[in-house]
């Protein structure tokens, strides 16, 4: 039996592939998927049929549709995970147990969606609010009015604002560091760079929310391969190695307003084990791709990640230390918040990109990337990518 | 009071475990769960108490007096029954008497959503809102 710690560094990504991010891909949901999914394993050098294991994190496609489309005859495994947002960050947990234990060759990892020509968020949330894990919410706030993820995360940006007295300026400096990353970003939606006063003239939509504090709706796709190292040696790309990985989920799991400390992600119980695992601290990091479907969401990240106290986090994306050339560079790629949301897996290619060294946006000799996803009430997932 | 099929906005979807809440409700009592065994409040409604494993509970009646929490303000409508009322401040209430407790609500005493401060003290008070439902909403202590 593996302790975790021995599953560093045991498994790798080999390829990657995504779709154009745009507001309508002309596809449906599924030749979206299979797009990101071919170039992905054309990336790696591999036939499609060698695929063995499928993590599909998004609606419109099964593992049944992908066996079928790519010739799958034998596939062992396939897994969704039910974390909203974090899926596909928490399923390269699936992706490695799944190699590293054998049972799979090549597994293949993917998310999207038409999330903006297709079916919008707040229809598909309306539409499960009967059920599932939003049924609680469903039946004892959604009654009040609290229908979008806006408004389900205003109360946590409203207490973090009046426990540590974070404000909407510290807020827009996270809007303009994804901005002005996905303005250098060949594959963006948003790329008319931002200021502060642009964020600051936006409309409120969910206050404490400006416009520029939400994330985005897209059209795309995005998809990786893992496999072994000993499997990457006969390959076309270098290996990106899986360090550390994990899914974790907050207290009081399906509803925030029950939570003791509604400030405190999942991730805060999963970034010790993480760094624990890779034998790293926040310091080794050279680049995070946090997932960002909120500003908020990525100030109170930084702190239950550990790369600054609780509280500090609005302090610290101030003065540009989250933008290229910073101290600590965010969402190279341009996050949700201005290059795509397909569900946090572009943070996850980002993050390959970095430690390849083949961004748009390249931190200089980044070795380290740390990807996080956040989904759902505070559900989280991490993982760290290196070149070993 | 109007009927359920005037009222435009989302009722309320009880399960097993929460319709003895909204019967409360619909009598204007408020109360929770309280294990029987271990003493801890729960809220929204379950089987087991997370803190000792007992399925056993009592339905314990608390005033109806919370604390501001936190609070979001909606400026625009997400659902069309609540276009009418923007800004919407949708408010998490601290209740007093049963600790580690919140309700989410409303306000129905015309408290504007600029007038919402983390600390204010709140009366707990029941809309009729429908034949068959009663929400908790809040009024300003």
């Amino acid at each position: 039996m593996y302790s975790p710690k021995e599953l560093s560094n045991k498994t790798c990504v080999v390829g990657i592939g995504e779709t154009t991010y745009s507001r309508k891909s002309g596809m449906t949901d599924l030749t979206l998927q299979l797009t990101a999914a071919m170039r992905a394993i054309e990336d790696a050098g591999i036939k499609p049929g060698d695929i063995d294991g499928i993590l599909p994190q998004a609606a419109g496609a099964t593992s049944e549709d992908f066996a079928t489309n790519l010739g799958i005859k034998d596939l062992r495994y396939s897994a969704q995970i039910n974390m909203g947002g974090a899926s596909p960050c928490a399923a390269i947990q699936n992706g490695v147990l799944a190699v590293a234990s054998g049972v799979c060759n090549y597994v293949l990892l993917l998310s999207g969606r038409n999330g903006y020509s297709g079916a919008r968020t707040a229809q598909s949330i309306g539409a499960g609010l009967g059920s599932g894990p939003m049924r609680t919410m469903g039946e004892f706030e959604y009654i009040y009015g609290l229908v979008a993820p806006m408004l389900w995360y205003g109360p946590m940006a409203r207490r973090h604002m009046h426990l540590y007295g974070t404000t909407s300026l510290q807020f827009a400096e996270v809007s303009i560091a994804m901005r002005r990353h996905a303005s250098m970003q060949s594959n963006a939606q948003m790329k008319d760079p931002i200021t502060i006063e642009d964020h600051q003239s936006s409309p409120i939509l969910a206050d404490p929310f400006r416009l520029l504090d939400c994330c985005l709706q897209t059209d795309g796709a995005a998809a990786c391969v893992i496999t072994t190292p000993e499997r990457a040696k006969d390959l076309k790309k270098k290996p990106v190695y899986i360090s550390a990985f994990g899914e974790a989920h907050p207290d009081s799991p399906s509803s925030i307003t029950q939570r003791p400390d509604m400030t405190t992600f999942g991730i805060a119980k999963l970034a010790p084990r993480v760094f624990e695992m890779a034998g790293m601290t926040p310091k080794d990091v050279d680049v995070a791709e946090l997932y960002d479907c909120f500003t908020f969401t990525v100030i109170n990240q930084l702190e239950d990640i550990g790369f600054c106290g609780k509280g500090e986090g609005g302090p610290f994306v101030e003065g540009g230390r989250i933008q290229i050339g910073g101290d600590l560079p965010v969402n190279t790629h341009g996050g949700l918040l201005s290059q795509g949301h397909i569900m946090g897996m572009n943070h996850v290619i980002e993050g390959i990109k970095q430690v390849r060294g083949s961004s748009d946006v390249q931190v200089k000799d980044a070795e380290v990337a740390l990807v996080s996803g956040y989904g759902d009430f505070g559900d989280g997932a991490l993982a760290i990518f290196s070149g070993r | 009071m109007t009927t359920t099929s005037e009222y435009k906005k989302p009722i309320p979807r009880p399960t097993g475990e929460s319709q003895p809440f909204w019967d409360f409700c619909k009598k204007h009592e408020l109360r929770f769960q309280r294990c029987s065994k271990c003493n801890t409040f729960r809220h929204y409604p379950r089987p087991l108490c997370g803190e000792c494993g007992s399925f056993d509970f009592d339905w314990v009646q608390v005033a109806p007096k919370g604390t501001v929490h936190s609070w979001v303000t909606a400026h625009r409508a997400f659902h069309p029954g609540f276009a009418e009322e923007l800004p919407l401040a949708i408010v998490i209430v601290d209740v007093d008497e049963a600790p580690g407790i919140r309700i989410m609500a409303n306000y129905n005493d015309g408290t504007k959503a600029d007038e919402v401060a983390v600390g204010a003290p709140v009366k707990i008070v029941f809309d009729d809102v429908t034949e068959e439902f009663t929400l908790p909403k809040i009024a300003r202590a």
